[in-house]
């Protein structure tokens, strides 16, 4: 399987500023002094090997979207605005061939359907797009998104055959040669959490879910649920100390969290996604550090590696 | 768990040992429950030296967080001091150390002044 990030910033799409790209490029000049650059290949090499992701790169700004390549149908989850451009992507791909999509949706908060009217797939014929969820109001939020002063575009003019699939909890599913199981999760207006197994290995999307530390029977639960997953996908938005005090009953969560449930429950690796919109990349980066150390201190087993998703990231699983 | 408490300049010193995490938190809360109405208004800090703490889990520091806020409402504080360096770690990870009085050892917390990070 193949995880391919499309948007995994948290609560709103952000974009990059004109100071915030001079920042960088100034940063990556300064580290330039007594080389030399002669050459594309001298400068690429000193771009790849020498600058930290934060000065080289972004985590990106899209919310959240995340794409698994499993088998011949595309699974996606969630439909933020990084949906627009994995739309893209999917007609460079397939072209005008028609293509079923299967989307899991963690819940219908505005972050999470906004990119659907902008997923070129839905306007051209022959496509199917599956729209699984576990939400009563699944197919009324995206029509109501699209209804008239919202967006130029009714849901009923949309070309492809949209269909909405309703879930339930703790039931395993057969979908899109995947198994499929859904977990109710802490947030305003619940939200759902995937794990998908397929072809020996295990991914777990869990975003927008809060963790109280403290309800032993939750914690458990979600050990069960992550328990020997090859990748997690986890809500680390907020730091521990505003997670359970200021930010308590925001419905997210912290990296701490995210690495003693991923450690109790043997995964192999924990990304953290939806990045809190307040936090530039060096902000994100250093977290990614720290978290880092934190893991290391902690463990006891093995090695739970520790990643920080950003648009474009790709995970071979 | 014992916190032999002590008293230190008229300050009440608890001093928790061992590992704080889901297998002993609420121990450590029930212990630690009982002190709390000392920290007051006009009264000197509650003053937790953590010198014998080898680890504190996320369920600990909710722990210490609510008791925190319990003492405030009362007009009172709970601070914190000896931290290892583990645990140091982990309060500047979480961000603890941003929420939290934090001192480098009892005398620091019970100075008039500051000595605190």
């Amino acid at each position: 399987m193949k995880i391919r990030f499309w948007g995994t910033r948290g609560s709103i799409p952000i974009a990059l500023t004109a100071p915030a790209i001079r920042a960088k490029i100034v940063a990556a000049l300064a580290g330039t002094a007594g080389r030399t650059l002669d050459s594309p290949q001298a400068i690429e090499r000193y771009v790849d090997e020498e600058l930290s992701f934060d000065i080289r790169g972004t985590f990106g700004g899209h919310s959240s979207c995340v794409e698994l390549a499993a088998g011949a149908e595309p699974i996606i989850f969630d439909f933020g605005s990084g949906a627009r451009p994995l739309g893209q992507s999917m007609l460079e791909r397939h072209g005008g061939a028609a293509q079923t999509y299967h989307v899991f949706m963690s819940h219908v908060h505005w972050d999470h359907i906004m990119g659907f009217p902008f997923f070129a797939p839905v306007y051209i014929p022959g496509n199917r797009i599956v729209i699984h969820g576990c939400h009563a109001v699944l197919e009324q939020a995206f029509r109501r998104q699209q209804a008239a002063p919202s967006f130029p575009v009714d849901f009923s003019q949309l070309a492809a055959r949209i269909e909405f699939d309703l879930l339930v909890p703790g039931k395993r599913y057969r979908i899109a040669g995947v198994d499929v199981t859904p977990k109710l999760q802490r947030h305003e207006g619940d939200s759902y959490g995937y794990r998908i197994e397929a072809q020996g290995r295990c991914v777990v999307y869990s975003t927008d879910s809060e963790h109280k530390v403290d309800d032993i029977d939750e914690r458990q639960a979600f050990i069960e649920f992550f328990r020997g997953a090859d990748v997690v996908i986890f809500d680390a938005m907020y730091a521990l100390a505003d997670a359970i005090s200021v930010k308590a009953d925001w419905g997210h969560s912290s990296n701490i969290v995210g690495v003693e449930l991923c450690q109790a429950a043997g995964v192999r690796r924990l990304c953290m996604y939806h990045h809190e919109p307040a936090y530039d990349d060096a902000r994100i980066a250093a977290v990614l550090q720290e978290t880092r150390r934190f893991e290391e201190i902690t463990r006891s087993g093995a090695r739970l590696e520790v990643v920080s998703a950003y648009d474009g990231l790709e995970l071979d699983v | 768990m014992d916190l032999n408490p002590t008293s230190q300049d008229g300050a009440l010193v608890l001093r928790p040992a061992g590992r704080i995490d889901h297998a002993t938190a609420d121990a450590f809360q029930a212990a630690l429950q009982p002190h709390l109405e000392q920290a007051r208004a006009g009264a000197a800090p509650v003053v937790l030296d953590m010198q014998g703490v080898d680890y504190i889990s996320s369920v600990g520091l909710r722990v210490l967080m609510m008791a925190a806020r319990q003492a405030h409402d009362q007009q009172g504080r709970l601070v914190v001091a000896g931290l290892t360096p583990l645990v140091k770690e982990v309060f500047e990870i979480s961000r603890f150390n941003l929420v939290f009085e934090v001192y480098d050892d009892v005398a620091g917390a019970l100075a008039p002044k500051g000595g605190g990070e």
